[in-house]
């Protein structure tokens, strides 16, 4: 961060649009090159290029301030207006960060299943998603919104598509109706917004939305919104699409979109609800608190159990990612400042934890070519460094103290005794036993079966992707251990989300 | 009252048709046609709520006064490219779909995976299978 005070003052400020255009202008080079290897390099460059100006944004918005860009040099109710705060510099450091360090293990993981000009593609529809998540965190504009959305969705499919197994492109199927429906309603949504307010920019609907609170356009605006962005970030029991999406991705690709895709729907929501229909409106009014929090609940005690009985790597990961996006949900409609900061911390927290597990597991398949648990097992003495840092991951996404994990379920469980709900607390405990029930599964499995003879003389994975295994790995007991960029920031946020109301 | 609103009646019934066909129809190339009438619905709700009564199209010059709010049309614009890029990948994967089973009808999909992992129970079938579509896909 130190590094930006040397960069010239106009730089900074063209900051936001630079971070966009850096991967959205590495995607078309990439698919025009037709060289993997190059590619490759310059997607990763772009990639962590664009990691380096969200650290630098972060820098600014630190301690509470917000950045407005007008892209263009269009003012606002004309234009479209970039906003930055600080919950918004987070979610772009985990999409650009995250998105770096899978991006940096991405080719050696793709050279046994692509030829090399296929690869660049690859790498063109992986910058293309991130680019447009990246616009989808900092547009200030309404319908804006939208259209990154979906161009991230398009991204999405085709990246599953391309799944070695052909159930890939059924699951890449589904995801494509779960999520164009999930899309369309986000899009009447803001039809009917900009019918009540005639604008589309986000400060403006948050002044004009309140006159209009008993009006029932509001309402169906507020519901269609809703369903459609659960589908989105596969809230339960809108989740159907998740699990063979993540199971049947190719390799690397499920650790980013384990990472970013959801939180940054999620992100959305919540961004959407304090900032654009405000929170009384949509917990008082609407009562949203009484969908979210039965649902959320069902979401991480059923995902959790269905998680444990499952005899894949991949599915099992990805039945856990269904269970912890409750645990989100559930800080959220706990609407006090503990529960955010726990929704958001775990936001950052539980992406980086999953996307290694993700990541660790591709590097397994990287040399075993299948995800299935009974392949893995003794696994934890032919590739040590990859199983230790799966170890590591997967203790943290228990929850144990000194991991990432355990402060956000700190904060989530502090906030459930705020209210007084204890039979909360206790579930969210018994969620966490399921949590060792299937990690510990897994690292049984690995550790302490005997390996299956055709696997038996398995090499340890490639550096390239070691290393972005044990960076997440890590990361995972810094943020375990110094929590300010985490918690300390998402409590912030939270109070400032919650004050402002 | 019924007539005055006569757009966004049809709008309704569209986005039923649409939305009742993706959840009926098994059949992949349908459940997209679907999914095309229930995103058409949309851009005509957007479309009606941009029109002013007796407006023109937006030309600045004496005489038109009455215009409709060109905004909304703008962004359907937006959407319909949206729209066809939705289909155009969803058409793909279903082509590839086609390839890998043999059908496009998820019932026999849903079959044929079922009997796969019948098959498949020891691990090295599943290799071997993925191993071989490998060295085909690096051959092409």
């Amino acid at each position: 961060m130190l590094l930006v005070t040397s960069v010239p003052f106009d730089m900074i400020e063209q900051l936001p649009a630079i971070q966009l255009l850096l991967t959205l202008l590495a995607a078309p080079i990439c698919s025009m090159l037709r060289n993997g290897d190059l590619s490759w390099r310059i997607a990763t460059a772009a990639s962590w290029a664009s990691a380096a100006c969200a650290f630098a944004i972060l820098h600014q918005v630190w301690g509470g301030g917000s950045i407005s860009y007008e892209m263009g040099g269009w003012p606002p109710p004309w234009g479209i207006e970039v906003v930055i705060d600080e919950l918004t510099a987070i979610i772009l450091l985990l999409v650009t960060l995250f998105g770096a360090l899978v991006m940096t293990a991405l080719r050696q993981s793709l050279t046994s299943i692509m030829r090399h000009q296929r690869q660049s593609l690859y790498y063109t529809t992986f910058l293309l998603c991130m680019a447009s998540l990246i616009g989808i965190t900092i547009t200030g504009d309404a319908f804006n919104v939208f259209v990154f959305l979906e161009i991230s969705s398009l991204a999405t499919y085709t990246l599953i598509a391309r799944g070695r197994d052909r159930r890939a492109l059924t699951a890449a199927f589904r995801y494509l109706i779960m999520g164009t429906i999930g899309a369309t309603f986000i899009l009447i949504a803001i039809g009917f917004m900009y019918m009540l307010t005639g604008t589309l920019n986000m400060a403006d609907l948050a002044e004009r939305l309140p006159q209009h609170h008993d009006n029932k356009v509001l309402h169906a605006s507020f519901a269609f919104f809703t369903i459609g962005i659960a589908i989105k970030f596969a809230m339960f029991p809108m989740h159907y699409w998740l699990p063979n999406a993540y199971t049947y991705a190719p390799k690397a690709t499920t650790a980013f979109l384990a990472a970013t895709a959801t939180k940054v729907s999620l992100y959305v929501m919540i961004r959407f609800i304090f900032d654009v229909y405000g929170v009384e409106f949509a917990f008082g009014q609407m009562q949203l608190g009484t969908l979210l929090v039965p649902l959320s609940i069902a979401g991480i005690l059923v995902a959790s159990l269905t998680a444990v009985f499952q005899t894949d790597a991949k599915r099992l990961l990805a039945w856990s990612s269904v269970a912890q996006l409750g645990y989100m949900t559930l800080g959220l409609a706990l609407l006090n400042v503990n529960g955010l900061t726990a929704a958001i911390a775990h936001m950052f927290n539980h992406a980086m934890m999953k996307a290694g597990l993700f990541l660790a597991v591709a590097t397994m398949i990287y040399r075993t070519q299948t995800s299935s648990l009974a392949s893995l097992s003794g696994i934890g003495r032919t590739m040590p460094w990859t199983t230790a840092a799966f170890a590591i991951l997967g203790i943290g996404l228990i929850g144990v103290p000194f991991t990432a994990g355990f402060i956000s379920k700190w904060y989530l469980i502090t906030g459930a005794l705020d209210k007084d709900w204890l039979p909360v607390a206790i579930l969210l405990i018994v969620s966490s036993l399921m949590a060792i029930a299937y990690i510990g599964k897994m690292l049984d499995v690995m550790y302490f079966k005997p390996a299956p003879a055709e696997f038996a003389e398995v090499k340890e994975g490639p550096m390239s992707m070691l290393i972005p295994c044990w960076a997440f790995a890590l990361l995972t007991i810094y943020f375990g251990i110094d929590t300010r960029l985490t918690a300390g920031l998402a409590e912030r946020i939270a109070s400032s989300l919650l004050g402002g109301s | 009252m019924l007539t005055g609103l006569f757009n966004y009646w049809i709008v309704i019934i569209l986005m039923m048709a649409g939305l009742y066909i993706v959840m009926s129809s098994g059949h992949l190339v349908k459940k997209i046609i679907g999914l095309n009438i229930f995103q058409t619905s949309v851009f005509i709700f957007f479309i009606s709520m941009g029109n002013v009564a007796g407006g023109t199209a937006p030309i600045l010059k004496d005489g038109f006064n009455v215009f409709s709010n060109p905004l909304p049309h703008v962004l359907i614009l937006t959407a319909i490219v949206v729209g066809v890029a939705t289909t155009a990948l969803g058409l793909a994967i279903s082509v590839r779909v086609y390839e890998a089973y043999g059908t496009v009808e998820e019932d026999e999909i849903t079959a044929k995976d079922r009997d796969n992992r019948h098959r498949e129970t020891s691990v090295s079938t599943v290799t071997q299978g993925a191993a071989t579509e490998d060295v085909q896909e690096i051959q092409s």
